[in-house]
């Protein structure tokens, strides 16, 4: 008899995929400015560092949050015996108001809506077992997390159907794509429960367009299906444009309260606007009362410690912080992101054209021997052992095409970014080099530029808002 | 349009055990806020020792505002999501937790996985050690939340193994046996024993014979032994706390992958709300699967780090498990003694954080109706919030549990006095005006009747 569950012995757990392994071998070989200048620099981690300060100095001036007291009177026990699934109210209060003002205070959340989860991995699963049953499928737009292999799937049994995106319209989603991967879940026998998307995606840093929001809730509704908004990068819109969330979406259809509205669920966490990772906070958004009931229960498989609510509440119901956090976030990423695609363009390679995340979707498909996945792999293998940078490829990303690959920019200082792109740069120029043998330079500025122009043309044709300045 | 979790009842959140908690929300006693209100002693929850912690954290201010050596270590805790969790604190655990058993047994950090509260861990075991539709043997009674934890998301089946009064409830070869065969009549494939040792109702933890035929019993049949001691730091009595670890080294069974233990620390150091749990298991395969499977429900790393600290001090850990098992021995005998004048005797206990107590003599017939008969008349009439037997899946009707550890010295004794009041109306047979009781009585039961399907309360055990 087998000892251990399927789930044990499966690989289902999504974790032999090149994303967890570039990882490992960070690990074995990170770069440190002092004690390891030619280590592995980790751009595969998308995490926010650029912050910190802020949150270290209201701490600092706010003894009282972290040191468990109200008003000065210790509340350690009260904390210590809290573990009332349905959360801390001031903290779901404050969270709601934070979320709200993230949308620019054009939608409410009500608290009573929300469901505490130990981070959006817990939160994910969670709606899985809510909406699915084992078998059911979830239509998720390529390219997306390497996680959600395992967040949506693992345990629940559920099944992913990709929906294809391309490049050649920066890889928004289209009416047809969406049919396709409909009638291909049917193909398979699966019956589609809903669509989920992350919005600002990861890995492009794009923003979902209202056009495309617009599509996806005619498609769900006519198809009688959920959608989850993974919002978790909501706070790091940093182009000119708002975000738009698809609660602003329902808004303005006037389907707040409508029976749709039942099935439109969002995602949130700390760990990407907040940079808390490490504190594990995450919830569920939902208007379907059953949904926040059942989800309400099964967040006792993975409730957000009371130390870090109360922690949270108190952070977050200050909306001088908030307000300060939310503005200086956006610049600082701004900043940075600039310095990454300039470091980028000066190795001749460009990237997709964001306004959010904590990442770049880079073109590299100049860069490969063939227009394969096995090239690719080759690359990445070539960038992260000898380019000594770990960054995601696109494969592991479920791309379609070979060639793009997700860079995060956040996670580390200024100097490391400069070396980083430094040592991309060396890298482009003696495989130029070496390359030159079997084409021509000028050949191939030609086609790099051409490929440049594409991107930002096709880009720019199907957005409907104003450019951004480069 | 949803799944059939959700549309199940499977949460098994409709049984009494959560109900008489809703009571106890509409009407919580207070000594002087509201003195007639429904004294809480359906939660297992430890408030006995809070003082020594808060001490303990005044002493050691930086821990709380996180910071190691007066230097700020906030940005790595905030980035630490790592799911092999923080070094300093499993190892603070693998100290502790062989403390607890008189370091008679070792834990090696390799082999701990952390979780958000032994809920969590527990139902991880499940995902690991079993697919849908198998089972695993538990004794009754057992602890209702395993309805919930055990079977709802994961599928796996629970058959109860009768453990009865008339022996003290020892787990003996033919109830084992019988329960396996009883699983295999329907059709289920039986894939381990779970047991709670100490016992959660019964306060009395494993013998050491128990463990022995446990052991003997799942090495036989090739099946998982999985140990859930998160009361081991609340036996205050003899016989002394023996771990299915050590009745493993004995029978050198110490590298048998088929032995898993969990533990928390809510029940011990009575911190539910910081959820922390974990996961012990030689077997490297499943620890690897359960390390992936906690980035469901890590802990936070605030709480690890306060956590590390102050359980590294071992001169807090040693005062703190000694004053501990004092106060709760004390309390216990207090529980036992309210009890013995109103003529109510309990299961001799040795641990835990309740009695099991024997009110099988007050029931008007030996049936369940009797005891949730029962069970709503101290609910209501005597305003004491106690477990009814049946939701914790026992045999025989009219035991309950009643938990000592969650309340002050005073509101025990209001308890015990209105225990000895009933008793005492009860055997007079006293005329008195009881339709205010009666009414909310029958809405009490007319509610069970209907099977809520919403139940505003927290879990516990």
């Amino acid at each position: 008899m087998k000892q251990l569950s399927t789930k044990v012995t499966s690989n289902a757990h999504g974790q032999d995929s090149s994303y967890f392994l570039g990882w490992e071998e960070y690990e074995k070989n990170p770069y440190d400015e002092i004690k390891n200048p030619n280590g592995i620099i980790q751009m595969g981690l998308a995490e926010n560092q650029l912050c910190f300060d802020l949150i270290e100095t209201w701490l600092a001036k706010n003894p009282d949050a972290a040191g468990l007291k109200k008003d000065g009177q210790s509340i350690f026990k009260e904390l210590a015996l809290f573990q009332d699934y349905h959360g801390l109210p001031e903290f779901k209060k404050a969270l709601a108001e934070f979320m709200e003002e993230i949308r620019g205070n054009r939608v409410t959340f009500d608290p009573s809506k929300i469901v505490l989860a130990a981070g959006s991995t817990s939160a994910n699963e969670t709606l899985m077992f809510c909406l699915a049953e084992p078998g059911d499928a979830f239509l998720l737009p390529t390219p997306y997390y390497p996680g959600f292999d395992r967040d949506l799937k693992w345990r629940t049994g559920a099944e992913i159907v990709p929906i294809h995106c391309s490049s050649s319209n920066g890889f928004q989603i289209t009416e047809s794509a969406l049919q396709q991967a409909y009638q291909q879940a049917q193909k398979l026998d699966l019956k589609v429960k809903g669509v989920l998307v992350t919005n600002p995606s990861n890995p492009l840093g794009t923003m979902l367009t209202r056009r495309e929001l617009n599509l996806l809730v005619e498609f769900i509704t006519s198809k009688n299906i959920h959608l989850i908004s993974d919002e978790i990068y909501s706070g790091t819109v940093f182009g000119f444009e708002q975000f738009v969330s698809v609660m602003d979406v329902l808004k303005d259809k006037k389907l707040e309260n409508s029976e749709v509205s039942k099935r439109v669920h969002v995602v949130y966490s700390l760990s990407k606007d907040l940079g808390l990772p490490g504190f594990r906070v995450g919830a569920i958004y939902s208007n379907d009362e059953m949904v926040v009931s059942a989800a309400t229960k099964m967040s006792s498989f993975g409730l957000v410690s009371s130390q870090t609510q109360y922690l949270l509440s108190a952070l977050l119901s200050d909306k001088k912080f908030t307000s300060t956090y939310l503005d200086e976030n956006q610049k600082r990423l701004k900043i940075r992101q600039r310095q990454l695609v300039s470091g980028l363009e000066a190795a001749g390679v460009t990237c997709l054209k964001s306004n959010a995340g904590l990442f770049c979707w880079v073109d590299m498909r100049h860069l490969l021997d063939t227009n394969t996945f096995e090239a690719e792999l080759e690359l990445w293998k070539k960038i992260v052992y000898e380019v000594k940078l770990n960054i995601s490829p696109g494969s592991s990303c479920h791309c379609t095409e070979p060639g793009w690959f997700r860079v995060c920019f956040a996670n580390m200082s200024e100097e490391t970014l400069d070396l980083a792109m430094g040592r991309l740069k060396e890298y482009v120029e003696s495989t130029d080099s070496r390359r030159s043998i079997s084409k021509s330079s000028h050949e191939r500025i030609k086609s790099l530029r051409k490929r440049t122009v594409s991107n930002w043309v096709f880009r720019v044709s199907w957005t409907d808002r104003v450019p951004d300045e480069r | 349009m949803l799944s059939s979790k959700v549309n199940s009842e499977s949460h098994g959140q409709d049984s009494s055990y959560f109900l008489g908690w809703q009571e106890y929300e509409k009407n919580p006693f207070h000594e002087t806020l509201n003195p007639s209100g429904i004294v809480q002693m359906g939660l297992a929850e430890n408030q006995l020792s809070f003082d020594l912690i808060e001490s303990w954290l005044e002493e050691h201010p930086g821990v709380l505002g996180l910071k190691k050596n007066e230097e700020s270590v906030f940005r790595q805790l905030a980035l630490f999501q790592d799911y092999h969790g923080l070094p300093a604190f499993k190892d603070a655990m693998a100290k502790f937790m062989g403390k607890i058993r008189g370091n008679k047994v070792k834990f090696d950090t390799n082999k701990m996985v952390l979780t958000a509260g032994s809920t969590s861990a527990n139902e991880t075991l499940m995902f690991c050690l079993a697919n849908p539709g198998d089972a695993f043997l538990i004794p009754a009674p057992y602890y209702p939340g395993f309805d919930r934890d055990l079977k709802w998301r994961t599928g796996v089946e629970i058959a109860p193994i009768h453990c009865v009064s008339s022996n003290g409830y020892k787990i003996t070869k033919e109830a084992l046996e019988n329960a396996y065969d009883r699983a295999h009549e329907l059709n289920l494939n039986v894939k381990g024993v779970l047991i709670t040792n100490p016992s959660n109702p019964l306060g009395t933890s494993t013998t050491r014979d128990e463990l022995d035929l446990l052991l003997t019993f799942t090495s036989a049949k090739k099946i998982h032994m999985v140990s859930d001691e998160i009361y081991s730091g609340t036996v205050f009595d003899s016989p002394e706390f023996t771990s299915v670890l050590e009745v493993a080294k004995d029978k050198n069974m110490d590298l048998d992958e088929k032995i898993h233990v969990v533990y928390s620390l809510s029940k011990d150091l009575g911190l539910p709300g910081f959820r922390v749990g974990l996961i012990y298991s030689n077997n490297e395969k499943m620890v690897s699967a359960a390390t992936k499977m906690s980035s469901f429900g890590l802990i936070s790393s605030q709480t690890q780090h306060l956590l590390a600290n102050l359980l590294s001090d071992e001169r807090f850990t040693t005062k703190y498990l000694e004053e501990n098992k004092k106060r709760l021995r004390e309390r216990r005998d207090s529980l036992v003694s309210g009890l013995k004048k109103a003529g109510i005797g309990c299961l001799k206990s040795n641990g835990g954080l309740f009695c099991w107590v024997d009110l099988r003599h007050l029931l008007r017939s030996d049936t369940f109706e009797a005891e949730h008969s029962l069970w709503t008349k101290i609910v209501c009439e005597v305003g004491l919030n106690i477990s009814p037997g049946s939701s914790c899946h026992c045999d025989e009707p009219g035991w309950f549990r009643v938990c000592f550890a969650n309340m002050s010295d005073q509101t025990l004794e209001v308890a015990m006095g209105r225990v000895h009041g009933f008793v005492m109306n009860n055997s007079n047979h006293g005329k008195q005006k009881r339709t205010m009781w009666d009414s909310r009585r029958r809405s009490l039961i007319n509610k069970w009747v209907s099977k809520l399907s919403s139940v505003h309360c927290e879990s516990e055990r």
